[in-house]
C-alpha cells in the first residue's frame, strides 16, 4: 500500500469495534426480531392480520417495496452515472452508494414476498410464469438489477480486499472471507486492466438496468385500468422519485459514517454540496412531475379523477398529501436553494425530509387509488395493523443493520481509488456566495 | 476508461493470472454452461408440470366452444332483496365476508335509486387474467373466468386489476362444515380452499354445463337474472321465462358496466327505468 496511514485510517472500523457499535446494533436487532415475529404471526394466521381488505388489497408492504427499490437508485446514480461522466470527486463516496443499492434491493425485494398470500407456492413463478404479467417483468428486472449491483459493488472491492488480506486484518473468519473474495488479486497490469474494463462495462450496463427496474415497478400500477395509476407519467415519475430518494439516503449515510468513523478527510463538504445540488435538481424535476400528474387530472376533472384527487387534497389522505407537498417537496427546495444555509446539517435535514416525503409519496400512489370506489359503493378504508408497522420498522432497522455490518466487514471508502492520483483540474462547482461550513 | 481490444489481447499473455486456473475462456465456458443449465431447468420444470396433469383431466380444458355463457340482468325487476347473494353463498360455501354476487344500491344522476347486482362480469378481455403472473386465473373454453386456487400465489394483482371489485381474497383460513370439506376441489367449484388465495364468482361453471341455471339466477324471486348460451341467442330466468338475447338487448337499451374500458363483459344489463 502506497499510503499506509491512509489505509490504516480507512480500515480502522474493521480492525476495532467499540461498545458504541454494539449499542447501536442491539436495538436494531431487537426491532428486526419484532418484525420477524410479526411475519411469523402473519404467516401462520394469514394476511387477515393486516389492515388490507378486499377494496384496499395492497398497503404498507407494496409502498415499502416501491420505496426501497427507489432508494436503491443511490448507487446507480452516484456511482455509475458519475463514473461514466468522469466526475472524479465521486471516488470516496461510490462504495457507500453502491452498498446502499445492494442492501436496499435486498430489503425491497423481500416485500412482494412478505405480501404474498401463498409464499410457499412461490415456485409456481418458475413453473408457470407468464411473461405477459408485469409481475414477471418485475421479477426479471429486479433479479438482474440485484445481480448487476452485486457485481458492481464487488468488482471495485477486489483490490481493497487483497490489500486487507495482505495486512492480516480481522479474525480467522474475516481473513478467510477476504482471501476468498479477493480472488488472488496481485495488482498485475493485466488484472488491473481487466478490472477497470469490468467496472466500466458494469457502470454502463447498470444505468439502463436501474432505469428499467423502476419503470417496470411503476408499470405494475400503470398497466391496470385504475384511476390514479393508469397514467403514462408513472414510469418517469417513479424513476425520478427513485433517484431523489437515493440521493437523500446517500447524504444521510455519508453524514452518519463520516461522523462515526471520522472520514472527514475523504468525505468533504464539497461532496455534500455537489450531492445537495443534484438533490435540488431532482427535487425540482419531481415537483414538475407532481404538478403535471395532478394538474392534468384536476383540470379535466373527470368524475373518477376528481373523486381520487378530492380524497388526496381534502379527504382522509390530506395530511399525508399536503405533508408531502410542503415538507417533502417545497421546504427542501428552499433549504437546498438558499446558499447561506447550505451546511451539512441543513443538507441532512433536507435529505431526511425528502426521504420521509418520498415514503408518503409511495403510500399515496398505492393506497388512495385502491380506496377510490370502482363500483357505486362506499370508499375503501385502510388502517395498518401492528403487524404491518412492525414489519415496516423491521425493514428500516434491517437496512441500517445490514449497512452497519457491511461497514465492519468492508472499507466504506474505496481505498485504491482514493489513493490513485487525483487530477489537478478537478471541477468542483462553487456557489457564488458562501463557502460551505460543515 | 477501457483499453483497446487489440492491446488487451497482446498483453494478456504477460499476466501471471493464467496459471491460477481461471482464464477468460474457462470463465465464459462455465458461465455459459451455468446459464444453459438454468434455462433447461426452468423450461423443463414448466414442461414437467404440464405433463403431471394429463390433458384429459385438466379442468382448464373442460367445456366446449359450443357454449358461450352470458347473463342478462333486468334492473327494472331487481328489488335489491339479496336472495341471489345468499343462494350463491350457501351453494358455494363462500367464505365469510365475501359476496361473489354483490347487490349495490345506486343513486344515479337524476337522484333516483336502483339496485345493481354485480357477479363477476366474465370479461372476454379479462384484466385479471392478463396480469396473473402464474396463469392461476384463466378463461375456460366456455368463456368463464376461473381461478385455480392450487396455483394462485396470492399476490392480489388480479384484485388491483379488476375494475369492478369482483374479486375477494381469503385473508384468513375459511371455515367449512364437514360436508364441504369432503367435496373434491376444482376451480369450477372452489371449495374447500385455503388462506391466501383469490376468490370470485364462477358462473356456476360445473352446473351450467349440465343444463342447470346458476344459483343466483335460480335464487332470484323476481326473475331479474337471465342466463343462457350466447350461441342459442336465448336466456332464461328463475321463472322459466326464456327471452331472445340479442334482440332484447337491442330493443330494451341493453348495456354493460364501464363498457368504455374495453373489457367486453359477458354480463349485460337492461336499464332500471325505460
Amino acid at each position: 500500500m502506497e499510503n499506509q496511514e491512509e489505509f490504516d485510517r480507512l480500515v480502522a472500523p474493521i480492525r476495532k469495534t467499540t461498545w458504541r457499535f454494539y449499542a447501536i446494533i442491539a436495538p436494531l436487532i431487537a426491532i428486526v426480531a419484532v418484525g420477524v415475529y410479526a411475519y411469523y404471526v402473519q404467516f401462520t394466521t394469514g394476511l387477515g392480520v393486516t389492515g388490507m381488505n378486499n377494496y384496499v388489497s395492497w398497503g404498507f408492504y407494496i409502498s415499502n417495496f416501491v420505496f426501497f427499490i427507489g432508494v436503491s437508485h443511490a448507487g446507480t446514480l452516484i456511482s455509475a452515472i458519475l463514473r461514466v461522466s468522469g466526475a472524479e470527486w465521486r471516488k470516496p463516496i461510490t462504495r457507500m452508494a453502491e452498498s446502499i443499492t445492494v442492501i436496499a434491493i435486498s430489503i425491497g425485494a423481500l416485500f412482494p414476498l412478505i405480501d404474498l398470500g401463498g409464499p410457499l407456492r412461490i415456485l409456481n413463478l418458475f413453473a408457470y410464469g407468464r411473461i405477459q404479467s408485469a409481475i414477471l417483468w418485475d421479477f426479471i428486472s429486479i433479479a438482474t438489477y440485484l445481480t448487476g449491483s452485486l457485481l458492481y459493488l464487488f468488482l471495485p472491492l477486489i483490490p481493497d480486499l487483497a490489500a486487507i488480506r495482505e495486512q492480516q486484518v480481522g479474525g480467522p473468519f474475516r481473513r478467510r472471507l477476504y482471501g476468498f473474495l479477493s480472488m488472488r488479486w496481485k495488482a498485475s497490469p493485466g488484472q488491473k486492466r481487466r478490472l477497470k474494463r469490468g467496472i466500466a462495462i458494469m457502470a454502463v450496463l447498470i444505468i439502463p438496468i436501474a432505469v428499467s427496474v423502476h419503470t417496470v415497478v411503476s408499470w405494475i400500477f400503470g398497466m391496470t385500468l385504475r384511476v390514479g395509476w393508469h397514467s403514462t407519467i408513472l414510469g418517469v415519475y417513479f424513476v425520478g422519485g427513485a433517484i431523489l430518494s437515493g440521493i437523500a439516503t446517500i447524504i444521510i449515510a455519508m453524514a452518519i459514517f463520516r461522523r462515526a468513523y471520522h472520514l472527514e478527510r475523504w468525505i468533504k463538504p464539497s461532496h455534500f454540496r455537489n450531492l445537495g445540488l443534484l438533490m435540488l435538481v431532482m427535487e425540482l424535476v419531481l415537483l414538475y412531475f407532481t404538478l403535471s400528474e395532478y394538474l392534468t387530472a384536476a383540470y379535466g376533472s373527470e368524475s373518477a379523477d376528481s373523486a381520487w384527487l378530492g380524497s388526496l387534497a381534502f379527504g382522509p389522505y390530506a395530511y399525508l398529501f399536503w405533508g408531502m407537498v410542503a415538507g417533502g417537496f417545497l421546504a427542501p427546495v428552499f433549504i437546498l436553494a438558499l446558499t447561506r444555509v447550505k451546511s451539512v446539517a441543513w443538507l441532512v435535514t433536507a435529505a431526511v425530509m425528502i426521504d420521509v416525503g418520498m415514503w408518503f409519496e409511495r403510500f399515496l400512489i398505492v393506497v388512495p387509488a385502491m380506496a377510490t370506489p370502482q363500483m357505486p359503493v362506499s370508499w375503501g378504508t385502510y388502517t395498518p395493523t401492528w403487524v404491518e408497522w412492525s414489519i415496516t420498522a423491521g425493514a428500516f432497522a434491517g437496512f441500517a443493520l445490514l449497512y452497519a455490518v457491511f461497514s465492519k466487514l468492508f472499507p466504506l471508502v474505496s481505498i485504491w481509488e482514493v489513493s490513485e492520483e487525483t487530477p489537478v483540474t478537478e471541477p468542483v462547482p462553487r456557489p457564488a456566495g458562501e463557502e460551505v461550513t460543515p | 476508461m477501457t483499453d483497446g481490444k487489440a492491446q488487451g489481447e497482446a498483453s494478456d499473455d504477460a499476466t501471471p493470472k493464467r496459471k491460477d486456473g481461471m482464464d477468460r475462456r474457462k470463465f465464459l465456458k462455465i458461465a455459459g454452461i451455468g446459464a444453459g443449465a438454468v434455462a433447461v431447468l426452468a423450461l423443463g420444470s414448466g414442461y414437467l408440470m404440464n405433463k403431471i396433469i394429463p390433458a384429459s383431466q385438466d379442468p382448464r380444458l373442460r367445456g366446449s366452444s359450443a357454449q358461450s355463457w352470458v347473463m342478462l340482468i333486468d334492473l327494472q325487476k331487481c328489488d335489491g332483496c339479496g336472495a341471489c347473494t345468499l343462494a350463491c353463498q350457501k351453494a358455494h360455501y363462500v367464505p365469510f365476508n365475501q359476496q361473489w354476487i354483490q347487490v349495490y344500491t345506486v343513486t344515479d344522476d337524476t337522484g333516483g335509486t336502483y339496485h345493481l347486482p354485480r357477479p363477476c362480469f366474465m370479461c372476454r378481455n379479462a384484466p385479471c387474467a392478463k396480469v396473473c403472473p402464474v396463469g392461476a386465473t384463466y378463461v375456460d373454453p366456455d368463456g368463464i373466468v376461473l381461478v385455480d386456487q392450487t396455483r394462485c400465489i396470492g399476490c392480489r394483482y388480479c384484485m388491483a386489476a379488476c375494475p369492478y371489485n369482483a374479486r375477494s381474497f381469503n385473508w384468513l383460513q375459511p371455515s367449512y362444515p364437514p360436508e364441504a370439506l369432503a367435496h373434491p376441489y376444482s376451480p369450477e367449484d372452489p371449495y374447500p380452499v385455503g388462506k391466501g388465495v383469490a376468490m370470485k364468482c364462477v358462473f356456476c361453471a360445473a352446473m351450467v354445463r349440465k343444463g342447470t341455471l346458476p344459483e343466483c339466477t335460480r335464487g332470484c324471486p323476481m326473475g331479474a337474472i337471465y342466463f343462457g348460451n350466447e350461441y342459442d341467442d336465448a336466456v332464461t330466468n328463475s321463472k322459466g321465462e326464456t327471452i331472445p338475447f340479442r334482440s332484447t338487448l337491442q330493443t330494451q337499451g341493453g348495456f354493460r358496466w364501464k363498457e368504455e374500458l374495453g373489457t367486453d363483459p359477458r354480463v349485460y344489463y337492461l336499464p332500471a327505468r325505460r
